[in-house]
């Protein structure tokens, strides 16, 4: 399982479904760790009876279906597949309405679908997903990608209630990749995954969608930044370190 | 047949297919970390020595990478410009073969190269300037940068009258684990001397891989093709032309680079997601008490469209 992990430190992110395919085939017996610790990109269904899609996830899947959390249906129909309590399916549909709007003021499109269920001490499980197709042929509104894929995965366990505080715990993956391609530059790509975690005690008087709202707004900022700042930084250092930037090598040049 | 036995068991050309496919998409400078763990995870040291033996050689051309030859007189790049039978590779600039194992991506053994080994005088001579003049340019431009340049076709071509090709080959690779870094700068050019039209055609590839993994992976994989051309002269000319051609191209590039990254922050990026919301202000989470009453959200929050 070690050295599974270790490959997938390595292996390009933009192979990762390749590699935890492979991997699944190799070490079988390992296939719930596997699943549970690799995260992959999101796929999408369509919800037949309201034409939404939405995100397939560990968390809405019973057996081989999905359910959708627009119509609280099993996809492809199952009997009798789990469903959260009708107290936590309201707060499930309301979360679904105000995160999609949400999604839209930061992603100008995508997919959102977010999931609840009981766990067993007296509170609850809650993920969010995220899901952007940024390529010109997707949603990418400036079209200046030739492929583009971020996909977030949230999740979130909210702890029993104990004298009106409750304890978040956020877990919280982005995956992405984008690549720029044109005649002068050839084709430039980024990709990546990182993973970050974060507590927080916070007072219920607020309401758990906006506690656990802002712990995420606040999570894809930071991990937005890292990415950027950090990650790509440092990609960007390293190009630097094996040819210096041109000015120090064209002063250099010699005349001839 | 055995495998048919256990339910989806895998056949064990499957396992050394699935080996090699790891080993070959290690990012520059980490196949011997990979390797470490695929081995692990096969647990089967016969079948790991047959993927690592098929993967390795392949990895270590298509990186370009270079080990210092075991005589210490210099590195030898191994790519297959240079690959001649049995693991040998030949390093031009001091006319030695050099043996190569693979996997442990090291160099065992050096010999003088043979007369057949080496090209005619007269392309030689074209080889051997363009080879000084690459070397002072890269030994300028890259702070670890290895290069060599190969007799790619016609090196039995005696005179003017022939075609003959000739291959600048330029590796540069930085290996830092402990910063959790690593990249390499590849470049290979193709250079075709056309006799009859007395010119010399020049065709480029440069691929720049970098990889960062604390606390994550992010990579960034680039890749570009140009194409240039000048005038056959003599062979100091040629050198000085086809010398100046190359860093040309290679100093755009890396300024469209550098472009690129510049670029990210505020338009690339923006296609997946903007850093604040089209509003400019972050998301009226407190405001969303009331939405189980009223349906009507956007309005609500005053962002109707």
């Amino acid at each position: 399982m070690e050295a599974a992990m270790g490959l997938m430190r390595r292996i390009p992110p933009k192979h990762t479904e390749t590699a935890l395919s492979a991997l699944l085939s190799l070490m079988p017996h390992h296939s719930p760790d596997l699943l549970s610790q690799v995260d992959q990109p999101l796929q999408v269904l369509c919800d037949v009876e309201c034409g939404k899609q939405f995100i397939l996830c560990e968390y809405n899947r019973d057996a081989d279906s999905y359910r959708s959390p627009w119509s609280n249906k099993y996809h492809p129909p199952l009997e009798d597949g789990s469903l959260p309590s009708s107290e936590l399916r309201n707060l499930e549909i309301e979360a679904n309405d105000i995160f999609a709007i949400y999604r839209d003021q930061y992603y100008e499109g995508g997919i959102s679908s977010v999931y609840m269920w009981e766990d067993d001490n007296e509170g609850f499980v809650a993920c969010f997903l995220i899901k952007k197709d940024g390529s010109k042929t997707g949603q990418g509104r400036r079209g200046y990608l030739e492929e583009g894929a971020w996909d977030a995965i949230h999740v979130i366990e909210v702890g029993p209630e104990e004298e009106e505080n409750t304890n978040y715990r956020l877990t919280s993956t982005v995956m992405l990749t984008l690549t720029t391609n044109n005649e002068s530059s050839g084709t430039f790509s980024l990709s990546g995954s990182i993973r970050r975690q974060m507590s927080m005690r916070l007072s219920v008087a607020d309401g758990h969608l906006c506690n656990m709202g802002r712990m995420i707004e606040e999570m894809e900022s930071k991990l937005r930044n890292s990415l950027d700042q950090v990650y790509f930084g440092k990609t960007r250092e390293m190009v630097c370190t094996l040819r210096p930037p041109s000015e120090v090598t064209q002063m250099r040049m010699p005349e001839s | 047949m055995a495998e048919e036995e256990e339910e989806s068991e895998l056949s064990d050309k499957q396992k050394v297919e699935i080996a090699k496919w790891f080993l070959l998409n290690s990012p520059p400078g980490e196949i011997q970390y990979v390797a470490k763990d695929v081995k692990s995870i096969l647990n089967n040291d016969d079948l790991y020595n047959e993927a690592a033996s098929e993967a390795f050689p392949v990895y270590n051309k298509f990186h370009l990478i270079s080990l210092p030859m075991s005589n210490r007189s210099g590195d030898v790049l191994v790519n297959s410009f240079g690959e001649l039978e049995g693991n040998a590779f030949l390093e031009p600039r001091t006319a030695q073969v050099a043996i190569i194992d693979h996997v442990k991506q090291a160099c065992t053994e050096v010999r003088p190269a043979t007369d057949e080994e080496l090209p005619s005088p007269y392309t030689e001579e074209f080889r051997c300037n363009l080879d000084a003049e690459i070397l002072k340019y890269v030994e300028e431009a890259y702070p670890k940068g290895v290069c060599s340049v190969y007799c790619a076709s016609g090196k039995d071509v005696e005179g003017p009258g022939s075609d003959f090709e000739l291959a600048v080959v330029i590796s540069a690779a930085r290996h830092s684990p402990q910063n959790f870094c690593n990249g390499s700068w590849c470049s290979v050019w193709n250079i075709e001397f056309k006799d009859d039209q007395q010119t010399v055609e020049v065709k480029g590839k440069m691929q720049v891989g970098a990889h960062y993994f604390e606390e994550g992976n992010v990579q960034l994989d680039a890749k570009h093709e140009c194409k240039d051309a000048t005038l056959f002269q003599a062979p100091e000319e040629c050198a000085m032309a086809i010398t100046s051609i190359i860093r040309h191209h290679e100093t755009e590039y890396l300024a469209s680079l550098e472009a690129s990254y510049l670029k990210l922050p505020d338009s690339t990026f923006k296609d997946l997601r903007r850093k604040l919301p089209v509003t400019r202000t972050l998301f009226p989470w407190h405001n969303t008490l009331q939405f189980s009453l009223t349906r009507d959200i956007s309005k609500e929050l005053g962002i109707g469209k």
